[in-house]
């Protein structure tokens, strides 16, 4: 079945020249991919990443920004290779939930 | 894909801290290394690019090694590409190129920094390998009907970067003038470069 | 990654390939749009691992040599509007192509 993201040739919208400044939040999500992915941790491939890209449903896929996407396969990942676990990550979120209600 | 940030946007802001904090308690990464490597992908830009274009519009030699080995050409000016393996192709009075990833958002970025958020819309990559001149006629270039374009979809383990014409116009300037000319559109090849003078 | 830990490449610069037509699933770098095509082999690129078992956590060997293959563009797009002389060039894995 064609994936989501194999999209070349399909039609589309009109390209907008988008210059999108990012966010401290999505360098930072990049920063991590290249610091798991580097040989020394090994700790990610890049097919990985985006097998866990390519894996999200259509709609989350169009919806989601681009470091969403990444953020989304990033954890995906690092759970399937047993380096943290679903319960660690979840109460870890739920910690920066209540400092952003803080905030 | 919506370059605003979706509802979800706070949700995976947390998840990047989370998951940051987590790989600091077990050791994997500290607040150091991270932050060098935000600073690292800061400073790459298409200006690195420029640099490598100016020199070969300037030394026939090293457009030859350039166009042989595009990372060994960077290398040669002292940028750092760590495991890049860049392709760079030509544009001559006859072709064309434009660079594209329609799989995902595969850039030159080792060299050049982060890609622009449209060469990862799905405007661009599912249109430019099937219209590419109507996609070119967007961002305002308009190709001549004698001149063969080629769209290069990155797929796999290499990276692309277009070598634009040089501009009519710019005989004797130096190779720093000659790279405030070119733009990173040009090096991707939405764009070309106008004529001087 | 040694010459050795690579499958030979079977196709040189300018054979005539067919992209071969296939959909299994998972992780595959072979874009849809030319997936049952003939290109031309335009260069060699080297012997990389295999993405489909990277994608795994797997090696991905013996490496696959990769090409970049030349289309025209009006053989893989049957209502393509511009000129015909156009082109696009696709990264395929020797394991997707065959002689055409």
């Amino acid at each position: 079945m064609r994936g989501v993201h194999d999209m070349g040739g399909l039609p589309a919208g009109r390209c907008e020249r988008d210059e999108h400044e990012y966010e401290r939040w999505e360098k930072r999500v990049d920063a991590l991919m290249m610091l798991l992915s580097a040989q020394d941790r090994d700790l990610m491939k890049v097919d990985e990443l985006r097998r866990n890209i390519e894996s999200l449903g259509a709609d989350a896929y169009d919806r989601m920004g681009y470091y969403e996407r990444w953020m989304h396969a990033i954890a995906q990942t690092l759970i399937q290779r047993g380096v943290i676990t679903i319960d660690e990550l979840g109460r870890k979120l739920a910690e920066q939930e209540a400092r952003d209600e803080r905030a | 894909m919506s370059a605003a940030p979706s509802d979800s946007a706070g949700y995976y802001r947390r998840m990047q801290a989370a998951v940051e904090e987590l790989l600091i308690l077990k050791g994997i990464v500290t607040p150091a290394e991270v932050q060098r490597q935000v600073d690292a992908m800061d400073a790459r830009s298409y200006k690195r690019g420029a640099q490598m274009v100016a020199r070969a519009w300037c030394d026939p030699a090293y457009k030859a090694r350039m166009l042989a080995g595009g990372s060994a050409a960077a290398e040669e000016l002292g940028l750092e590409v760590g495991p890049l393996r860049l392709i760079v192709v030509e544009n001559t009075a006859r072709v064309h190129n434009v660079i594209v990833c329609t799989l995902c958002s595969c850039y030159p970025r080792m060299l050049l920094g982060i890609p622009p958020e449209w060469y990862k819309s799905r405007a661009y990559r599912s249109r430019v390998v099937r219209a590419p001149r109507a996609v070119l006629a967007e961002f305002g270039t308009v190709l001549p009907d004698d001149v063969e374009l080629r769209v290069h979809d990155s797929t796999a383990d290499m990276r692309y970067m277009v070598l634009p014409l040089r501009p009519r116009g710019t005989d004797g300037w130096d190779e720093a003038r000659l790279a405030a000319l070119v733009t990173r559109d040009s090096l991707i090849g939405v764009a070309r470069l106008p004529d001087q003078g | 990654m040694s010459a050795l830990d690579a499958v030979p490449a079977r196709f040189r610069v300018g054979d005539r390939v067919r992209v071969r037509r296939a959909d299994p699933p998972g992780h595959v770098r072979t874009p849809w749009y030319c997936r049952g095509h003939v290109g031309t082999i335009e260069r060699l690129c080297g012997a990389f691992a295999n993405p489909e078992e990277l994608a795994y956590n797997r090696p991905g060997r013996p490496a696959q040599p990769l090409y970049r293959v030349r289309f025209v563009a009006a053989e893989l797009w049957p209502d393509y509007r511009e000129r015909a002389a156009d082109a696009v060039e696709v990264e395929i894995f020797q394991h997707w192509l065959e002689a055409a």
